[in-house]
Protein backbone atom coordinates (compact mmCIF):
# COMPACT_ATOMS: atom_id res chain seq x y z
CA UNK A 1 0.00 0.00 0.00
CA UNK A 2 1.75 3.19 -1.17
CA UNK A 3 1.95 6.02 1.33
CA UNK A 4 0.79 9.59 0.88
CA UNK A 5 3.04 12.47 1.82
CA UNK A 6 1.60 15.29 3.94
CA UNK A 7 1.22 17.28 0.71
CA UNK A 8 -0.97 14.77 -1.15
CA UNK A 9 -4.10 16.92 -1.04
CA UNK A 10 -2.10 19.97 -2.18
CA UNK A 11 -0.96 18.07 -5.27
CA UNK A 12 -4.46 16.98 -6.13
CA UNK A 13 -5.70 20.54 -5.65
CA UNK A 14 -2.95 21.76 -8.00
CA UNK A 15 -4.00 19.24 -10.64
CA UNK A 16 -1.14 16.79 -10.04
CA UNK A 17 -1.03 13.51 -11.98
CA UNK A 18 -0.34 11.11 -9.11
CA UNK A 19 1.85 8.04 -9.58
CA UNK A 20 3.51 5.49 -7.27
CA UNK A 21 7.19 6.18 -6.59
CA UNK A 22 9.51 4.67 -3.99
CA UNK A 23 6.56 3.54 -1.88
CA UNK A 24 4.78 6.89 -2.03
CA UNK A 25 2.14 8.49 -4.25
CA UNK A 26 3.61 11.62 -5.82
CA UNK A 27 2.90 13.89 -8.78
CA UNK A 28 4.84 13.02 -11.93
CA UNK A 29 3.64 16.32 -13.38
CA UNK A 30 0.83 18.83 -13.11
CA UNK A 31 -1.37 20.17 -15.92
CA UNK A 32 1.56 22.39 -16.91
CA UNK A 33 3.53 19.34 -18.06
CA UNK A 34 7.16 18.32 -17.70
CA UNK A 35 8.59 20.79 -20.20
CA UNK A 36 6.98 23.91 -18.70
CA UNK A 37 7.90 22.74 -15.20
CA UNK A 38 11.51 22.12 -16.23
CA UNK A 39 11.75 25.54 -17.89
CA UNK A 40 10.21 27.28 -14.86
CA UNK A 41 13.06 25.99 -12.69
CA UNK A 42 15.68 27.08 -15.22
CA UNK A 43 14.18 30.54 -15.75
CA UNK A 44 12.17 31.47 -12.66
CA UNK A 45 11.35 29.01 -9.88
CA UNK A 46 9.72 25.68 -9.27
CA UNK A 47 8.88 23.71 -6.16
CA UNK A 48 8.87 20.00 -5.50
CA UNK A 49 7.47 17.74 -2.80
CA UNK A 50 10.49 15.66 -1.79
CA UNK A 51 9.03 14.37 1.46
CA UNK A 52 9.67 10.81 0.37
CA UNK A 53 13.41 11.23 0.97
CA UNK A 54 14.79 9.52 4.06
CA UNK A 55 16.43 11.29 6.98
CA UNK A 56 18.55 9.70 9.70
CA UNK A 57 20.48 11.04 12.69
CA UNK A 58 23.89 10.12 14.06
CA UNK A 59 24.38 11.50 17.59
CA UNK A 60 27.04 11.10 20.26
CA UNK A 61 30.81 11.22 20.74
CA UNK A 62 31.39 8.48 18.15
CA UNK A 63 29.10 9.95 15.50
CA UNK A 64 31.96 11.33 13.39
CA UNK A 65 34.00 8.15 13.70
CA UNK A 66 31.09 6.12 12.39
CA UNK A 67 30.37 8.46 9.49
CA UNK A 68 34.00 8.32 8.40
CA UNK A 69 34.02 4.53 8.58
CA UNK A 70 30.71 3.89 6.83
CA UNK A 71 30.81 6.68 4.20
CA UNK A 72 33.39 7.43 1.50
CA UNK A 73 33.91 11.13 2.22
CA UNK A 74 35.91 12.60 5.10
CA UNK A 75 33.81 14.63 7.53
CA UNK A 76 36.58 15.52 9.95
CA UNK A 77 37.07 19.16 9.02
CA UNK A 78 33.44 20.16 8.52
CA UNK A 79 32.21 23.29 10.28
CA UNK A 80 28.84 23.45 12.02
CA UNK A 81 26.20 24.27 9.42
CA UNK A 82 28.05 22.68 6.54
CA UNK A 83 26.64 20.05 4.16
CA UNK A 84 28.74 17.40 2.42
CA UNK A 85 27.90 14.87 -0.29
CA UNK A 86 29.05 11.26 0.05
CA UNK A 87 28.58 7.74 -1.16
CA UNK A 88 28.11 4.67 1.02
CA UNK A 89 29.79 1.49 -0.26
CA UNK A 90 29.58 -2.24 0.16
CA UNK A 91 32.72 -4.20 1.07
CA UNK A 92 33.27 -4.92 -2.62
CA UNK A 93 33.29 -1.21 -3.50
CA UNK A 94 29.84 -1.19 -5.12
CA UNK A 95 27.46 1.54 -3.97
CA UNK A 96 24.75 1.20 -1.32
CA UNK A 97 23.48 4.77 -1.87
CA UNK A 98 24.55 8.36 -2.31
CA UNK A 99 23.52 10.90 0.31
CA UNK A 100 24.25 14.25 1.92
CA UNK A 101 25.44 14.89 5.48
CA UNK A 102 24.43 17.99 7.47
CA UNK A 103 26.70 18.79 10.43
CA UNK A 104 24.87 20.32 13.38
CA UNK A 105 27.89 19.97 15.67
CA UNK A 106 30.65 17.48 16.48
CA UNK A 107 28.11 15.12 18.05
CA UNK A 108 25.10 15.54 15.77
CA UNK A 109 24.82 14.79 12.05
CA UNK A 110 21.63 14.73 9.95
CA UNK A 111 21.90 12.53 6.86
CA UNK A 112 19.50 12.60 3.89
CA UNK A 113 19.21 9.45 1.78
CA UNK A 114 17.34 8.36 -1.35
CA UNK A 115 13.73 7.43 -0.73
CA UNK A 116 14.04 4.14 -2.60
CA UNK A 117 17.02 3.06 -0.49
CA UNK A 118 15.92 4.20 2.94
CA UNK A 119 15.17 0.79 4.46
CA UNK A 120 18.26 -0.74 2.91
CA UNK A 121 20.44 2.14 4.14
CA UNK A 122 19.08 1.98 7.69
CA UNK A 123 19.73 -1.76 7.85
CA UNK A 124 23.25 -1.40 6.44
CA UNK A 125 24.14 1.36 8.88
CA UNK A 126 22.70 -0.53 11.85
CA UNK A 127 24.88 -3.52 10.93
CA UNK A 128 28.06 -1.42 10.72
CA UNK A 129 27.72 1.09 13.50
CA UNK A 130 29.73 0.81 16.76
CA UNK A 131 30.74 2.67 19.87
CA UNK A 132 29.02 5.56 21.62
CA UNK A 133 26.59 6.64 18.94
CA UNK A 134 22.82 6.83 18.70
CA UNK A 135 21.40 6.17 15.23
CA UNK A 136 17.75 7.00 14.51
CA UNK A 137 15.56 6.96 11.43
CA UNK A 138 13.61 10.23 11.59
CA UNK A 139 12.21 10.10 8.03
CA UNK A 140 8.60 9.97 9.16
CA UNK A 141 9.05 13.14 11.22
CA UNK A 142 9.88 15.39 8.28
CA UNK A 143 8.25 16.67 5.13
CA UNK A 144 10.46 18.38 2.60
CA UNK A 145 9.90 20.98 -0.09
CA UNK A 146 12.59 21.85 -2.63
CA UNK A 147 12.38 25.43 -3.94
CA UNK A 148 14.67 25.75 -6.94
CA UNK A 149 15.48 28.36 -9.58
CA UNK A 150 17.07 31.80 -9.98
CA UNK A 151 14.18 33.45 -8.11
CA UNK A 152 14.11 30.96 -5.21
CA UNK A 153 15.95 33.32 -2.84
CA UNK A 154 13.65 36.24 -3.62
CA UNK A 155 10.57 34.11 -2.96
CA UNK A 156 11.82 32.51 0.25
CA UNK A 157 13.03 35.87 1.60
CA UNK A 158 9.45 37.10 1.62
CA UNK A 159 8.48 34.38 4.09
CA UNK A 160 11.38 34.56 6.51
CA UNK A 161 14.22 36.70 7.81
CA UNK A 162 16.60 36.42 4.88
CA UNK A 163 19.57 36.95 7.17
CA UNK A 164 18.81 33.58 8.76
CA UNK A 165 19.06 31.71 5.45
CA UNK A 166 22.25 29.77 4.65
CA UNK A 167 24.52 32.15 2.78
CA UNK A 168 26.49 29.66 0.72
CA UNK A 169 25.90 26.59 -1.40
CA UNK A 170 26.08 23.40 0.67
CA UNK A 171 25.41 25.12 3.95
CA UNK A 172 22.29 24.94 6.12
CA UNK A 173 20.51 26.75 8.92
CA UNK A 174 19.11 24.37 11.52
CA UNK A 175 16.21 26.61 12.45
CA UNK A 176 14.65 29.27 10.24
CA UNK A 177 11.09 30.47 10.76
CA UNK A 178 9.44 30.26 7.37
CA UNK A 179 5.93 31.70 7.49
CA UNK A 180 6.09 31.17 11.25
CA UNK A 181 7.09 27.49 10.97
CA UNK A 182 10.47 26.37 12.32
CA UNK A 183 12.31 24.67 9.45
CA UNK A 184 15.72 23.33 8.52
CA UNK A 185 16.79 25.18 5.38
CA UNK A 186 19.77 24.16 3.25
CA UNK A 187 21.21 25.66 0.11
CA UNK A 188 21.15 22.37 -1.75
CA UNK A 189 19.23 20.84 -4.60
CA UNK A 190 19.05 18.35 -7.42
CA UNK A 191 18.35 20.61 -10.37
CA UNK A 192 21.55 22.44 -11.27
CA UNK A 193 19.98 25.76 -10.27
CA UNK A 194 20.39 27.73 -7.06
CA UNK A 195 17.74 27.06 -4.49
CA UNK A 196 16.81 25.61 -1.16
CA UNK A 197 15.61 22.42 0.42
CA UNK A 198 13.25 23.08 3.32
CA UNK A 199 12.46 20.48 5.99
CA UNK A 200 9.43 20.93 8.22
CA UNK A 201 7.23 18.94 10.59
CA UNK A 202 4.57 17.08 8.59
CA UNK A 203 1.63 18.94 10.10
CA UNK A 204 2.89 22.28 8.75
CA UNK A 205 3.83 21.12 5.26
CA UNK A 206 0.54 22.10 3.55
CA UNK A 207 0.63 25.55 5.17
CA UNK A 208 4.15 26.12 3.84
CA UNK A 209 3.37 24.70 0.41
CA UNK A 210 0.43 27.06 0.04
CA UNK A 211 2.35 30.04 1.41
CA UNK A 212 5.18 29.46 -1.07
CA UNK A 213 2.72 28.99 -3.92
CA UNK A 214 0.91 32.21 -3.07
CA UNK A 215 4.05 34.27 -2.48
CA UNK A 216 5.78 32.82 -5.52
CA UNK A 217 2.91 33.48 -7.92
CA UNK A 218 4.13 36.95 -8.94
CA UNK A 219 7.58 35.50 -9.59
CA UNK A 220 6.24 32.77 -11.84
CA UNK A 221 6.71 29.91 -9.35
CA UNK A 222 4.89 26.72 -10.27
CA UNK A 223 4.75 23.31 -8.61
CA UNK A 224 6.85 20.68 -10.41
CA UNK A 225 6.68 16.90 -10.42
CA UNK A 226 8.99 13.92 -10.58
CA UNK A 227 9.19 14.10 -14.35
CA UNK A 228 10.81 17.53 -14.29
CA UNK A 229 12.96 16.52 -11.32
CA UNK A 230 14.50 13.81 -13.47
CA UNK A 231 15.00 15.90 -16.62
CA UNK A 232 16.56 18.70 -14.57
CA UNK A 233 19.05 16.49 -12.77
CA UNK A 234 19.92 14.69 -16.01
CA UNK A 235 20.48 17.93 -17.90
CA UNK A 236 22.73 19.04 -15.03
CA UNK A 237 24.67 15.77 -15.30
CA UNK A 238 23.79 14.66 -11.77
CA UNK A 239 23.89 10.93 -11.05
CA UNK A 240 20.92 8.94 -9.79
CA UNK A 241 21.35 5.81 -7.71
CA UNK A 242 20.19 2.76 -9.58
CA UNK A 243 21.32 4.33 -12.87
CA UNK A 244 24.78 5.94 -12.83
CA UNK A 245 25.75 3.99 -9.71
CA UNK A 246 24.53 0.78 -8.15
CA UNK A 247 25.84 -2.18 -6.19
CA UNK A 248 28.09 -3.25 -9.06
CA UNK A 249 29.44 0.17 -10.08
CA UNK A 250 31.92 1.84 -7.75
CA UNK A 251 31.81 5.59 -7.05
CA UNK A 252 35.08 6.31 -8.86
CA UNK A 253 33.73 4.73 -12.04
CA UNK A 254 30.71 7.01 -11.65
CA UNK A 255 33.11 9.97 -11.52
CA UNK A 256 32.50 10.91 -7.90
CA UNK A 257 36.14 11.30 -6.89
CA UNK A 258 35.30 14.53 -5.04
CA UNK A 259 33.20 12.53 -2.59
CA UNK A 260 35.61 9.62 -2.12
CA UNK A 261 38.64 10.06 0.11
CA UNK A 262 40.92 7.14 -0.69
CA UNK A 263 43.48 8.36 1.84
CA UNK A 264 41.24 7.38 4.75
CA UNK A 265 39.73 4.05 5.74
CA UNK A 266 36.12 3.35 4.77
CA UNK A 267 34.03 0.28 3.97
CA UNK A 268 34.84 -0.69 0.39
CA UNK A 269 38.04 1.33 0.10
CA UNK A 270 40.40 -1.64 -0.23
CA UNK A 271 38.26 -3.29 -2.87
CA UNK A 272 38.20 -0.09 -4.95
CA UNK A 273 41.98 0.30 -4.67
CA UNK A 274 42.59 -3.35 -5.56
CA UNK A 275 40.82 -2.80 -8.89
CA UNK A 276 43.73 -0.66 -10.04
CA UNK A 277 43.35 1.51 -13.12
CA UNK A 278 39.87 2.25 -14.48
CA UNK A 279 38.39 -0.17 -16.99
CA UNK A 280 35.22 1.85 -17.49
CA UNK A 281 33.83 5.30 -16.66
CA UNK A 282 30.64 7.40 -16.71
CA UNK A 283 30.46 9.82 -19.61
CA UNK A 284 27.97 12.23 -21.08
CA UNK A 285 26.59 11.55 -24.56
CA UNK A 286 24.99 14.06 -26.87
CA UNK A 287 22.68 12.37 -29.39
CA UNK A 288 23.62 13.69 -32.84
CA UNK A 289 21.34 11.46 -34.91
CA UNK A 290 17.54 11.21 -34.86
CA UNK A 291 16.18 9.75 -31.66
CA UNK A 292 15.97 9.97 -27.90
CA UNK A 293 18.37 7.70 -26.03
CA UNK A 294 16.96 6.22 -22.81
CA UNK A 295 18.43 4.10 -20.05
CA UNK A 296 19.81 0.59 -20.58
CA UNK A 297 20.54 0.95 -24.26
CA UNK A 298 23.71 -0.59 -25.67
CA UNK A 299 26.46 1.66 -26.95
CA UNK A 300 28.60 0.61 -29.93
CA UNK A 301 31.63 1.69 -31.88
CA UNK A 302 31.29 -0.13 -35.15
CA UNK A 303 30.31 -3.70 -34.25
CA UNK A 304 31.93 -3.55 -30.84
CA UNK A 305 29.67 -3.16 -27.83
CA UNK A 306 31.49 -0.74 -25.51
CA UNK A 307 29.00 0.01 -22.77
CA UNK A 308 25.44 1.01 -21.95
CA UNK A 309 23.38 4.10 -21.23
CA UNK A 310 22.38 4.68 -17.61
CA UNK A 311 19.90 7.51 -18.15
CA UNK A 312 18.65 9.45 -21.14
CA UNK A 313 16.06 11.97 -22.17
CA UNK A 314 15.25 14.89 -24.41
CA UNK A 315 16.45 18.01 -22.54
CA UNK A 316 13.80 20.70 -22.48
CA UNK A 317 16.25 23.58 -21.90
CA UNK A 318 19.07 22.47 -24.17
CA UNK A 319 16.65 21.28 -26.85
CA UNK A 320 18.43 18.03 -27.70
CA UNK A 321 18.65 14.49 -26.41
CA UNK A 322 21.41 13.49 -24.01
CA UNK A 323 22.34 10.39 -22.09
CA UNK A 324 24.80 9.32 -19.45
CA UNK A 325 26.57 6.06 -20.05
CA UNK A 326 29.20 3.76 -18.58
CA UNK A 327 31.72 3.07 -21.34
CA UNK A 328 34.93 1.06 -21.67
CA UNK A 329 37.76 3.38 -20.72
CA UNK A 330 39.27 3.39 -24.23
CA UNK A 331 36.20 5.18 -25.58
CA UNK A 332 35.68 7.85 -22.94
CA UNK A 333 37.61 10.71 -24.51
CA UNK A 334 35.55 13.79 -25.33
CA UNK A 335 34.63 13.80 -28.99
CA UNK A 336 34.53 10.01 -29.39
CA UNK A 337 31.85 9.09 -31.92
CA UNK A 338 29.59 6.23 -30.85
CA UNK A 339 26.22 4.74 -31.68
CA UNK A 340 23.38 3.99 -29.29
CA UNK A 341 21.01 1.12 -30.05
CA UNK A 342 17.62 2.78 -29.67
CA UNK A 343 14.96 0.09 -30.00
CA UNK A 344 16.82 -1.70 -32.78
CA UNK A 345 18.10 1.40 -34.60
CA UNK A 346 21.71 2.60 -34.34
CA UNK A 347 21.67 6.33 -33.63
CA UNK A 348 24.85 8.38 -33.64
CA UNK A 349 26.02 10.15 -30.50
CA UNK A 350 29.15 11.86 -29.27
CA UNK A 351 30.99 11.80 -25.93
CA UNK A 352 30.74 15.28 -24.39
CA UNK A 353 31.85 16.87 -21.13
CA UNK A 354 29.64 16.75 -18.07
CA UNK A 355 27.58 18.56 -17.00
CA UNK A 356 25.50 19.14 -20.12
CA UNK A 357 24.07 22.29 -18.55
CA UNK A 358 25.62 24.64 -16.03
CA UNK A 359 23.86 27.67 -14.59
CA UNK A 360 25.20 31.07 -15.58
CA UNK A 361 26.99 32.02 -12.38
CA UNK B 1 -25.46 19.20 -2.49
CA UNK B 2 -28.24 21.21 -4.07
CA UNK B 3 -29.64 20.09 -7.43
CA UNK B 4 -28.00 23.06 -9.18
CA UNK B 5 -24.50 22.48 -7.82
CA UNK B 6 -24.77 18.73 -8.39
CA UNK B 7 -25.65 19.34 -12.03
CA UNK B 8 -22.69 21.70 -12.35
CA UNK B 9 -20.34 19.08 -10.93
CA UNK B 10 -21.65 16.42 -13.29
CA UNK B 11 -21.32 18.76 -16.28
CA UNK B 12 -17.72 19.55 -15.34
CA UNK B 13 -16.82 15.88 -14.98
CA UNK B 14 -18.52 15.19 -18.33
CA UNK B 15 -16.64 18.00 -20.06
CA UNK B 16 -13.30 17.02 -18.63
CA UNK B 17 -13.79 13.39 -19.55
CA UNK B 18 -14.78 14.01 -23.15
CA UNK B 19 -11.90 16.28 -24.02
CA UNK B 20 -12.22 17.29 -27.61
CA UNK B 21 -13.74 14.65 -29.87
CA UNK B 22 -14.32 15.67 -33.49
CA UNK B 23 -17.67 14.50 -34.77
CA UNK B 24 -16.86 13.73 -38.42
CA UNK B 25 -13.99 11.35 -37.60
CA UNK B 26 -13.84 7.71 -36.65
CA UNK B 27 -11.74 6.40 -33.77
CA UNK B 28 -9.86 3.26 -32.82
CA UNK B 29 -9.89 1.82 -29.32
CA UNK B 30 -6.20 2.71 -29.07
CA UNK B 31 -7.04 6.41 -29.50
CA UNK B 32 -6.08 7.03 -33.10
CA UNK B 33 -8.49 9.08 -35.25
CA UNK B 34 -9.30 8.13 -38.84
CA UNK B 35 -10.49 10.53 -41.54
CA UNK B 36 -12.12 8.59 -44.37
CA UNK B 37 -11.17 10.55 -47.48
CA UNK B 38 -12.72 8.03 -49.85
CA UNK B 39 -13.53 4.32 -49.86
CA UNK B 40 -9.87 3.26 -49.89
CA UNK B 41 -8.00 6.32 -48.60
CA UNK B 42 -7.67 7.49 -45.01
CA UNK B 43 -5.66 9.91 -42.91
CA UNK B 44 -4.60 8.87 -39.40
CA UNK B 45 -3.67 10.87 -36.30
CA UNK B 46 -3.85 10.80 -32.50
CA UNK B 47 -6.90 11.98 -30.58
CA UNK B 48 -6.99 14.80 -28.05
CA UNK B 49 -7.40 12.21 -25.30
CA UNK B 50 -4.21 10.47 -26.47
CA UNK B 51 -2.08 13.61 -26.66
CA UNK B 52 -3.24 14.65 -23.23
CA UNK B 53 -2.31 11.26 -21.76
CA UNK B 54 1.10 11.26 -23.46
CA UNK B 55 2.11 14.74 -22.35
CA UNK B 56 4.53 17.03 -24.15
CA UNK B 57 5.80 15.21 -27.25
CA UNK B 58 9.39 15.77 -28.30
CA UNK B 59 9.94 13.21 -31.05
CA UNK B 60 8.04 11.31 -33.73
CA UNK B 61 9.12 8.32 -35.81
CA UNK B 62 7.10 7.93 -39.01
CA UNK B 63 7.16 5.20 -41.66
CA UNK B 64 8.21 5.97 -45.20
CA UNK B 65 6.05 6.54 -48.26
CA UNK B 66 5.51 3.15 -49.86
CA UNK B 67 5.63 1.20 -46.58
CA UNK B 68 2.81 -1.22 -45.81
CA UNK B 69 0.79 -0.71 -42.67
CA UNK B 70 -1.31 -3.44 -41.10
CA UNK B 71 -4.50 -3.02 -39.09
CA UNK B 72 -3.81 -3.44 -35.38
CA UNK B 73 -0.03 -3.19 -35.70
CA UNK B 74 2.27 -0.30 -34.87
CA UNK B 75 3.34 1.93 -37.70
CA UNK B 76 4.86 4.89 -35.84
CA UNK B 77 5.95 5.94 -32.38
CA UNK B 78 5.89 9.15 -30.41
CA UNK B 79 8.16 10.16 -27.58
CA UNK B 80 7.36 12.37 -24.66
CA UNK B 81 10.10 13.57 -22.36
CA UNK B 82 9.53 10.51 -20.21
CA UNK B 83 8.73 7.63 -22.51
CA UNK B 84 8.06 6.29 -25.98
CA UNK B 85 4.61 5.09 -27.06
CA UNK B 86 3.54 3.08 -30.06
CA UNK B 87 0.93 4.36 -32.48
CA UNK B 88 -1.25 1.65 -34.02
CA UNK B 89 -2.64 1.57 -37.53
CA UNK B 90 -6.40 1.13 -37.67
CA UNK B 91 -6.18 0.01 -41.31
CA UNK B 92 -4.19 -2.16 -43.71
CA UNK B 93 -2.84 -0.35 -46.75
CA UNK B 94 0.08 1.52 -48.29
CA UNK B 95 1.50 4.79 -46.96
CA UNK B 96 0.98 7.41 -49.68
CA UNK B 97 2.06 10.51 -47.73
CA UNK B 98 3.67 11.38 -44.41
CA UNK B 99 3.34 14.64 -42.51
CA UNK B 100 6.97 15.80 -42.50
CA UNK B 101 6.07 18.82 -40.38
CA UNK B 102 5.68 16.48 -37.40
CA UNK B 103 9.31 15.42 -37.67
CA UNK B 104 10.45 18.96 -36.91
CA UNK B 105 7.57 19.99 -34.70
CA UNK B 106 6.18 17.08 -32.68
CA UNK B 107 4.54 19.59 -30.33
CA UNK B 108 1.94 20.16 -33.09
CA UNK B 109 0.37 16.87 -31.99
CA UNK B 110 -0.29 18.36 -28.56
CA UNK B 111 -1.38 21.75 -29.88
CA UNK B 112 -3.63 20.59 -32.71
CA UNK B 113 -4.18 16.82 -32.52
CA UNK B 114 -6.81 16.73 -35.26
CA UNK B 115 -4.75 18.87 -37.62
CA UNK B 116 -1.50 16.97 -36.94
CA UNK B 117 -2.09 14.00 -39.28
CA UNK B 118 0.64 11.33 -39.27
CA UNK B 119 0.13 9.48 -42.55
CA UNK B 120 -2.20 9.15 -45.48
CA UNK B 121 -2.87 5.52 -46.40
CA UNK B 122 -4.18 4.35 -49.79
CA UNK B 123 -5.33 0.95 -51.06
CA UNK B 124 -7.03 0.32 -47.75
CA UNK B 125 -8.02 -3.33 -47.75
CA UNK B 126 -8.87 -3.95 -44.10
CA UNK B 127 -10.12 -1.84 -41.24
CA UNK B 128 -10.30 -2.48 -37.51
CA UNK B 129 -13.61 -2.00 -35.80
CA UNK B 130 -13.86 1.80 -35.59
CA UNK B 131 -15.97 3.86 -33.24
CA UNK B 132 -17.99 6.92 -34.15
CA UNK B 133 -17.47 10.07 -32.13
CA UNK B 134 -20.27 9.31 -29.67
CA UNK B 135 -19.01 5.80 -28.94
CA UNK B 136 -15.43 7.07 -28.65
CA UNK B 137 -16.49 9.82 -26.24
CA UNK B 138 -18.06 7.16 -24.08
CA UNK B 139 -14.87 5.08 -24.21
CA UNK B 140 -12.84 8.06 -23.03
CA UNK B 141 -15.28 8.82 -20.23
CA UNK B 142 -14.95 5.32 -18.91
CA UNK B 143 -11.15 5.35 -19.13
Amino acid sequence: MDKKTALYDCHVACGGKMVPFAGYILPVQYETGVIKEHMAVRQKAGMFDVSHMGEVLFEGPDALKNLNHILTNDFTNMVDGQVRYSVMCYDNGGCVDDLIVYKYNDEKYFVVVNAANREKDVKWIQEHISGDVKFTDVSDDYSQIALQGPLAHDILSKLCDAEKLPAKYYYFSPEVEVDGVKCIVSQTGYTGESGYEIYMPNEFAPKLWNALLETGKEFGLIPCGLGARDTLRLEAGMPLYGHEMNDSIDPLETGLKFGVKMKKEFIGRDAIEAKGAFTRKRVGLKVTGRGVARENEKVFVGDKEIGWTTSGTHCPFLGYAVAMAILDIDYTEIGTQVEVDIRGRRVSAEVVALPFYKKAN
Amino acid sequence: MTAVSEAAVIKKIHEEAIMNVKENLKYSKSHEWVEEIDATTVKIGLSDFAQHELGDLVFVNLPEVGDTVTAGETFADVESVKAVSDVFSPVTGTVSAINEELLDNPAAINEDPYGAWFVEVKEVSDKEELLDSAAYSKLCEEA
